[in-house]
């Protein structure tokens, strides 16, 4: 025993003298694309950002894989969603991480929904009605206005985590605001032939998006939160829209083609596949990307 | 306050000497007005003063609400006396078997038996082992795990029961108490996290199923950026097979480990690790039977050297595992055993007598290889082959190997194959064939369907 120790410390002392460059950027791990993005566009040069996931991975379903957990251990700041969208693996990654710095509570532990009003939030729980989130509907990324509130508070993180470049951090949200919401404003004017449009979604992802536009969800081809579509709940899904009638069906990047083609095949309406979040179509190269991408593919199909 | 200074103030100017009488009514005149004065002016001071701090209450309130507000739009948990209770999860599975042999004479030929619960379970419907998950942080520094395993004979056994520190920093953490040891890769996952119904072989011939002591282990994670390099250590008391307890303090047995794990692009993933444990058990016995049939208690001594190498590939296409995915896995097992062997016939007779001992040394080695594929959504299909190679055991003058029938060299060998279906993340359905040729000789075909669920606490797996 002894001697495999005393072989192993000399191994781990070179390890660390390799391992430890100076590094001046505040590293970050972002769990999805888009706070990813938003990180990038407050932090600039002062910050290196990865994600966890990608646009084309269900955010729900990832592994707390090595890469993830070397990456945990060396951040000093993790901006998530939170409201449980992370559940089946943050709480592993973070233990196994052993950064004290980005545990829960901490000030490097961000959580976008704590700064948003979810909706949908259950009236029940009970995990017989599918994926449901208590806390409400996690995917707000979908609506610009939630990600201005996000980037208030997350700038005000940044300048906490890294008072060294508060002034930096400040410059750079006083450039991003007002580009932001000329945007917003812009978009709005884009989108509105789109209010009140009747639409089909395939998983329960864009209420945000919904309230914002003021498109209709008409139908949900996932029969619970999580589940996947059945020929049977399809083809009540269709039944349906013979009586509500919709005028497209929405998925996002990472959901499977074939029930939405399924369904678009019989009810004769078009399936906009939509980037959900940043990386996931080619247009949404960034966040402003992401919703002139979105709302130029909501145009082209109404 | 004020008014009873005032007052004292009248009361002093009223002891003062009296002057004359016209004068002195004068001055009781003027006295009189002050006072009334100055009762007036304080009165009215006193309704201003009530009336602020009506508005003080009232704003402040105001704010307490809005505060509420706020804090409640921002935390959705409720904050009832019971919001600090840990998170509970139970795990409730059941099996149907159909063996071909007699699970009761199960043994795994060439291989010391390990006291484990290796063979397969009862023929016909049983439950499977239940576990109650208990766990919650303690502090902001440390965390705390329970896991009870309610097996079907109606016995609770402490399966885990371990603190683990939350933030040492540096990438070190520290766990204590009774855990899976973080040797191989297979080790620290509980039984309904395997992707089969029972252990690999090797498990089950070296570890006795899974390796967990009562003890301390200290992981530290190297700094580096995107390749996982961790190193750890564990010491603890030998509870568990292939140690045994001494009796003694300090450890009887202890590990070391090292993982190494990262990304090959975003599909696919991977960790591969190398482990030791050392162990020195002391009178590690089992029963078995001489050359003549004659039944004997035999015992080993002596140093137990084991090392695992490990590996696990994980594959989705664009890293999106819900609709295909595929995992191969495979790990080496090594273990190298000198020491005293003795053995004694239960009846004082026989070849053995009334014991003998005498020197033993063996090399054995196994392993398993393993891979599941996600075909379509909810639906895997998985193979695995284990191999396990006894050697021959070298013994001292003083005994015969043939008095020792579990030890005679053979190389058990098994294959399974299984489909499962798991219509959620909190349920699964698994129908398993395999063909084992772990007894000496014989071949069995054992048939099972398994039913895993979890329900409580939304669990999260390691990778």
């Amino acid at each position: 025993m002894t001697s495999i120790f005393a072989r192993l410390l000399p191994l781990s002392a070179l390890l660390l003298a390799f391992a430890s460059p100076a590094h001046a950027a505040l590293n970050v791990l972002a769990c999805e694309p888009e706070w990813a993005a938003l990180t990038q566009e407050l932090g600039g040069d002062k910050v290196s950002v990865a994600s966890a996931t990608t646009a084309l991975q269900d955010p729900h379903r990832v592994e707390a894989r090595p890469s993830l957990i070397a990456r945990a251990r060396n951040s000093q700041l993790l901006v998530c969603t939170g409201a449980e969208l992370e559940i089946g693996w943050l709480p592993i990654l973070l233990r196994e991480s052993a950064n004290p710095a980005i545990q829960p509570g901490q000030p490097g532990y961000f959580e976008a929904t704590r700064y948003v009003t979810l909706l949908e939030k259950p009236t029940r729980l009970d995990r017989a009605d599918g994926d449901v989130h208590a806390a409400g509907n996690p995917h707000i990324q979908t609506d610009p206005r939630n990600i201005a509130r996000v980037a208030t508070a997350l700038s005000k993180t940044l300048a906490y985590v890294d008072p060294a470049n508060a002034a930096y951090y400040a410059s750079r949200y006083n450039s991003f605001k007002p580009r932001w919401d000329a945007a917003i404003a812009r978009w709005e004017v884009q989108a509105a032939p789109l209010k009140g449009v009747p639409v089909v979604v395939q998983h329960k992802a864009y209420p945000y998006l919904q309230a914002w536009l003021g498109l209709r969800e008409v139908a949900v081809l996932e029969p619970k939160p999580g589940v996947e579509p059945s020929v049977a709940s399809l083809s009540g899904v269709l039944a349906r829209l013979q009586q509500t009638p919709a005028k497209m069906i929405l998925r996002s990047a990472y959901n499977s083609p074939r029930a939405a083609d399924w369904l678009s095949e019989r009810a004769h309406i078009p399936v906009v596949e939509l980037p959900f979040t940043v990386g996931g179509t080619p247009g949404a190269k960034d966040l402003f990307g992401l919703f002139d991408d979105t709302i130029a593919r909501l145009l082209k199909a109404n | 306050m004020k008014r009873s200074l005032i007052a004292s103030g009248i009361l002093l100017m009223l002891n003062a000497p009296a002057y004359a009488g016209d004068d002195l009514q004068a001055i009781r005149d003027e006295i009189h007005q002050m006072k009334a004065t100055y009762e007036a002016r304080i009165e009215a001071l006193q309704k201003r003063l009530d009336q602020t701090e009506t508005r003080v209450q009232q704003s402040d309130a105001k704010s307490e609400q809005a505060v509420q507000a706020a804090s409640a739009a921002a935390q959705p948990a409720p904050a009832n006396a019971n919001a600090f209770n840990p998170e509970i999860a139970l795990i409730l599975s059941g099996t149907y078997n159909h063996l071909q042999r007699d699970p009761d004479t199960y043994q795994i030929g060439g291989f010391f038996p390990s006291g484990g619960e290796v063979a397969p379970g009862p023929r016909s419907f049983s439950l499977g082992e239940s576990e109650l998950a208990i766990s919650a942080n303690i502090d902001p520094h440390f965390r705390g795990n329970l896991t009870l395993a309610l097996t079907p004979e109606n016995t609770v056994s402490v399966e885990n029961a371990y603190i683990q520190t939350l933030g040492l920093g540096h990438g070190l953490s520290f766990k204590a108490g009774r855990f899976f040891s973080s040797i191989g890769y297979m080790n620290e996952q509980h039984a309904h996290t395997w992707d089969f119904t029972d252990a690999a072989l090797p498990y089950k011939a070296f570890l006795g199923n899974q390796f967990a002591d009562d003890g301390v282990q200290i992981k530290w994670l190297v700094p580096t950026t995107d390749l996982l390099v961790e190193l750890g250590a564990e010491i603890g008391r030998g509870r568990s097979f292939p140690a045994t307890e001494r009796n003694s303090n300090g450890s009887a047995a202890g590990s070391v480990f090292a993982h190494v794990g990262g990304d090959v692009g975003v599909s696919s993933s991977w960790r591969a690790g190398l482990s030791y444990l050392g162990s020195s058990p002391r009178e590690r016995s089992y029963d078995d039977a001489d050359a003549l049939d004659n039944p004997t208690s035999n015992s080993f001594s002596g140093k137990s050297r084991l090392w695992i190498a490990d590996f696990v590939w994980k594959w989705a296409p664009n890293g999106n595992a819900k609709e295909t995915n595929f995992k191969l896995q495979g790990e080496y097992f090594r273990r190298t055993e000198t020491g005293t062997l003795s053995c004694a016939d239960q009846a004082g007779a026989g070849n053995c007598g009334t014991g003998v001992a005498d020197s033993y040394q063996s090399t054995q080695s196994g392993w398993y290889l393993q891979g599941v594929y996600q075909f379509m959504p909810y639906w895997r299909a998985g193979l695995r082959h284990d191999r396990l190679n006894s050697g021959t055991p070298q013994l001292g003058a003083g005994l015969n190997l043939a008095d020792f029938a579990v030890l005679t060299p053979y190389n058990p060998r098994r294959n399974t194959m299984m489909v499962d279906y798991s219509p959620s993340e909190f349920s699964r359905i698994r129908l398993q064939y395999a063909r084992d040729e772990a007894r000496f000789g014989v071949t069995d075909n054992q048939f099972a369907v398994q039913y895993i669920m979890s329900l409580g606490a939304h669990g999260a797996h390691t990778f």
